[in-house]
């Protein structure tokens, strides 16, 4: 058990790669985790070969939206509604750009553009209501409120008016023939990411098949839990998950409250709307349900039900639900999905990956909170 | 976040404290409020406060049950805004510095209901305030000494949730100290808790203020407490200042036990 806990064993850089990403603000922090985690990977990489890779790339995108809320929630106590305009704004803004500009350079821009827009709706929703001194519940009514703005503004863009470029909003039939998603430099170097199937003749198994797509979403989304990990395990981290417990008590820490919030509620804009660019991407198409109020809830559920406090969680719920919701017919997902969140709410408020952390502590027979249990263990204060 | 004090809103025009007050005849002042007005709707909580604390004083604020003690502390720490007045700290209007400016300067707080971090450890609580100015080696020194001042040696590892009550106003002080303040506001540190552990709270009072050298002002209702600790005691009646003075001549006082006894004073 000694070997496991953050304080000590830190010698060489896996030690202090490990040391960077855990902390008190994170489940696992044990070599027994990190081996799980590896085969989890694996079998993401492998699952292509006996599944449907194709569901599952659109989980894994939506998965960045669920780490966006859980960073902005779970970590920050900021309840937002929201996460979905900046995930619309992406999407859509890479729509725009890539239409206009159907090169890779230029479709690369619109990429990077599409998680521009995002953080920036976000910073500027953030800066007013958080150095406007709106707090708690209201955060949530106008966040809330801004995806049904944005819904009700995009349902109109129908007409022939609401034209940018050669990019047709379309109203309710959305944006169609979004171009293929290619990253590098015209003439230089350039990949085209979606529908490029790469085929490899391996020794043993033959002919196999590679879908590019696929294998990008999984490495983005591994480095942007791991980064996000590192986030909250760090001293900034750590003052989030302060302001969230009291922010009071943290001002008169000397830390700028508000700053921080429109930091964290940027960065979580960032990523939903890097998730918004790859949904449309995914699906060559976009349109206003991405701001209706069955999908703004959506975020909400899979990082309740996974857990707000655990980036993993907001990983694993957002698989496991919308997996449930594609394999149940019609309206009754919807039904399902309430259920489900009521009965999380009632019988496990924490989550299902903090619950099952807990599990796993107590029957290796440590009390959950003995995780740090060297006494002299400066080492566990002075990192970072 | 860059935590040093380059980004500390300075005030271009930065004024003199004015005259310490009539009677001071130390000239150390370290804050000073001039005319402290706060009205919340119609109800005046601070009514034209002049109250000063000199560097390294520890001054206790008495008064009954409404007399605006805790607004007071709230108006120093920037949680509320003035209506009317100025505050001086250090020589500088800090009136209008945001309550993350004001702390950069020197001023720590300890709230009325213990704000410790539950979830976490004593020593992750400690951090906290720690990590925002020191890395390293100083911190691990720092979050070690400020331990040692909350008496709480032994349980660093274990979680503020499971100290008992007394514990966690100690945690607290010695988180609140930990910010290495010139001034430092207690509100009731010893509410709630045994004779010992009154002892045990004013013993470490007693001892920042003398080898630290940290100015206090203390909220505190129990008149054995502040006869304890206290070189000066503040009288606040009804948004303002009534009485100031040595805990002995405040406390044989006629008018001061009329108004704990709900009279008008004078």
């Amino acid at each position: 058990m000694a070997t496991e806990t953050t304080a000590d064993g830190r010698a060489g850089p896996v030690g202090r790669i490990r040391a960077r990403l855990e902390g008190p603000n994170t489940v696992g922090n044990s070599r027994r985790f990190w081996a799980a985690f590896a085969v989890g990977v694996l079998g993401l990489v492998v699952y292509p070969a006996i599944g449907d890779a194709g569901d599952l790339s659109l989980f894994l995108v939506l998965a960045l939206l669920g780490l966006s809320l859980s960073v902005v929630w779970g970590y920050a106590g900021v309840l937002s509604f929201g996460q979905v305009v900046f995930f619309g704004v992406g999407g859509y803004t890479f729509g725009v750009v890539s239409i206009n500009h159907a090169t890779p350079s230029g479709i690369t821009a619109a990429l990077v553009l599409g998680v521009v827009g995002g953080a920036l709706v976000a910073a500027l929703m953030g800066y007013f209501m958080f150095y406007g001194g709106v707090r708690n519940v209201y955060v949530t009514i106008i966040t809330l409120v801004s995806t049904m703005v944005m819904h009700t503004f995009m349902a109109q863009t129908a007409g022939s008016e609401w034209t940018i470029g050669d990019a047709a909003l379309g109203g309710f039939n959305g944006m169609p023939a979004i171009p293929l998603l290619a990253v590098g430099i015209d003439e230089v170097f350039t990949i085209q990411l979606v529908r490029n199937t790469v085929e490899l003749q391996a020794p043993v198994v033959g002919l196999v098949e590679f879908d590019l797509f696929y294998y990008f979403i999984v490495g983005v989304l591994v480095l942007t839990y791991l980064g996000l990990r590192a986030l909250v395990n760090s001293d900034y981290g750590r003052v989030m998950v302060a302001i969230r417990e009291d922010e009071d008590r943290t001002r008169m820490f000397g830390y700028d409250v508000k700053r921080v919030k429109l930091v964290v509620f940027t960065v979580g804009g960032a990523l939903a709307g890097l998730s918004g660019v790859l949904y449309a991407s995914r699906n060559i198409f976009i349109d206003p349900q991405v701001f209706g109020l069955t999908f703004a809830t959506l975020p909400v559920i899979w990082v309740s039900v996974g857990g707000r406090k655990s980036l993993l969680g907001a990983v694993v719920a957002t698989i496991g639900i919308e997996y449930l919701r594609v394999s149940i017919e019609g309206e009754w997902a919807l039904v399902v999905l309430g259920v489900l969140l009521l009965a999380f709410i009632l019988a496990l408020p924490g989550g299902i990956v903090p619950w099952i952390d807990g599990q796993l502590d107590q029957q290796r027979g440590e009390a959950p909170e003995s995780r740090p249990d060297a006494p002299d263990a400066p080492a566990e204060v002075t990192d970072s | 976040m860059s935590a040093d004090d380059a980004d500390v809103v300075s005030d271009p025009d930065i004024r003199q404290t004015p005259a310490v007050k009539a009677t001071g005849e130390r000239t150390d002042t370290l804050l000073q409020t001039d005319g402290l007005v706060k009205q919340f709707g119609g109800f005046t909580a601070a009514d034209s406060v002049d109250f000063a604390v000199e560097e390294g004083e520890l001054r206790c604020l008495i008064g009954p049950n409404g007399a605006g003690k805790s607004t007071l502390l709230k108006l120093i720490t920037g949680k509320h805004a003035p209506t009317e007045g100025s505050i001086y700290y250090d020589g500088t209007d800090i009136t209008d510095f945001e309550p993350q400016d004001r702390v950069k300067r020197g001023i720590s707080m300890k709230f009325q209901v213990p704000s410790v971090y539950n979830d976490l450890s004593v020593r992750e609580n400690v951090r906290l305030p720690v990590q925002r100015f020191a890395t390293g080696e100083e911190r691990a020194r720092r979050i070690h000494e400020a331990i040692v001042a909350a008496g709480l040696e032994g349980y660093e590892d274990v979680p503020a949730s499971s100290l008992s009550h007394g514990q966690q106003q100690q945690l607290e002080i010695g988180m609140a100290a930990a910010l290495d303040p010139d001034l430092l506001l207690l509100d009731e540190p010893v509410a709630g808790l045994s004779v010992e552990e009154r002892q045990g709270i004013a013993d470490r009072i007693t001892r920042l203020n003398e080898e630290a050298g940290i100015a206090f002002v203390v909220i505190e209702h129990d008149t054995d407490f502040v006869a304890g600790i206290a070189d000066e005691v503040t009288v606040l009646h009804q948004g303002d200042v009534f009485r100031e003075g040595p805990i002995e001549e405040i406390e044989s006082d006629p008018a001061v036990q009329k108004i704990y006894l709900g009279g008008e004073g004078e």
